[in-house]
């Protein structure tokens, strides 16, 4: 099963409590117990794999924490997050995919050619 | 009494975390905006800021998702981000628990809001405080607007929770001082971060300058999405100052993109 929900709870709490960072940090399969995760998912929590908890549709906000915490350099980050699309294609569901993931190439022509309606509500 | 400030500006947290890796230039244009603001906001004496933000899961999850919320204590603590990460120490804000609640009080005749007496800042108040208030020493009271997890509350009830702080502010005899902080177009977090839709942008800040509700309002989440990505939604934030300051006109002091910062920035006011 998976359970979207449930990894990004694991992570909002990751994020806000040094206490549960400290039990990560000791033991990351352990720190899981409690939180209703696939496979796939647990492993991408506890490796961490930054690119497939994006594909799985963790909000960006939540994981570019979680990626600061394992001292992942921002330009690294951007780029895990690309080689998740690369590895597993689009992002699977979440506000970060409304749409599906696209490429930045294909939104800014996109943009280009809807420039004279945008804003033109 | 009436509202003595109110204005709107960026939060993102690239603008402090990441300054080194900005063009100097672009980011000493942008901090001198910022300076800007701060002096406007200790030119009106308020006893008290209120920050209308966009939290990013800081405090508030899909478990129990209010769509407003505002702050009902005597003191807060952030940034929750690492403080080396986010470029801001870790710090104790001080409330306004009694004002708070006289404010959350008058706000519940006119719109609903969830209170809340524990509130950790992420980067959406940090960042601006940072600026605003260096010295940690203007109570803060923290408001939220749900812009992460829909469904999201329509840009209409954002303007009308605008509208209730700003008759609630009315109602006390204190100074209150008023501000907005969210981006406009942007990515943020995603592999699309620091694409900006400048065009995008200055069409929203022409409309927020004129107070035009009709049009602030046509935007859907759905168009904003595509046009100005998921952190185009955060616009509720800008929407719901002007519901506060209904019919004022603004000004828009600053306006930049500047990618290693992920946002069109920006600093506004409106003309009380
Ligand atoms: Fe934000």
């Amino acid at each position: 099963m998976v359970s979207l929900y449930y990894v990004q709870k694991f992570l909002f709490e990751l994020n806000r409590d040094p206490e549960f960072q400290s039990r990560y940090t000791a033991d990351r399969h352990a720190s899981l117990s409690g939180f209703d995760l696939s496979h796939e998912e647990k492993r991408a929590l506890v490796e961490p794999d930054i690119g497939l908890l994006f594909h799985l549709g963790v909000n960006g906000q939540i994981l570019m924490h979680f990626a600061a915490f394992h001292s992942i350099e921002w330009q690294d980050y951007l780029q895990q997050m690309r080689d998740g699309l690369e590895d597993h294609g689009p992002v699977r569901e979440g506000v970060y995919a409304v749409t599906g993931y696209e490429g930045v190439a294909a939104h800014t022509s996109r943009l280009g050619q809807t420039e004279n309606t945008v804003g033109g509500r | 009494m009436a509202l003595v400030f109110a204005g709107v500006c960026s939060h993102a947290p690239g603008i402090v975390g990441r300054a080194e890796q900005a063009e100097p230039a672009a980011k000493k244009r942008l901090y001198d905006a910022f300076d800007d603001l701060r002096l406007q906001l200790e030119a009106s004496k308020p006893d008290v800021l209120i920050v209308v933000a966009a939290e990013h899961f800081a405090n508030f999850f899909m478990n129990n998702m209010p769509s407003f919320a505002m702050g009902m204590a005597d003191y807060y603590e952030g940034p929750i981000e690492n403080p080396d990460w986010l470029g801001i120490e870790r710090t104790r804000i001080p409330g306004n628990r009694s004002l708070s609640e006289r404010l959350i009080s008058k706000v519940m005749e006119r719109s609903d809001v969830s209170y809340a007496e524990e509130w950790k800042f992420d980067h959406g108040i940090m960042v601006p405080l940072h600026f605003l208030t260096p010295n940690y020493d203007l109570p803060v009271i923290p408001a939220n607007i749900n812009c992460q997890g829909p469904p999201l509350a329509p840009l209409h009830r954002a303007w009308k929770f605008g509208q209730a702080l700003g008759e609630a502010a009315e109602a006390v005899s204190e100074r209150v001082a008023l501000i907005g902080t969210g981006g406009i177009s942007h990515w943020p977090a995603t592999p699309d971060s620091g694409k900006i839709n400048e065009e995008w942008d200055r069409q929203f800040l022409d409309q927020w300058s004129r107070c035009d509700k009709e049009a602030m309002l046509s935007y859907s989440d759905a168009e904003s999405y595509l046009e100005a990505g998921q952190g185009a939604f955060e616009i509720r934030t800008f929407v719901a100052i002007s519901g506060a300051t209904e019919g004022k006109l603004g000004t828009v002091h600053f306006y930049e993109p500047i990618p290693i910062f992920a946002v069109g920035c920006t600093t506004a006011t409106v003309n009380l």
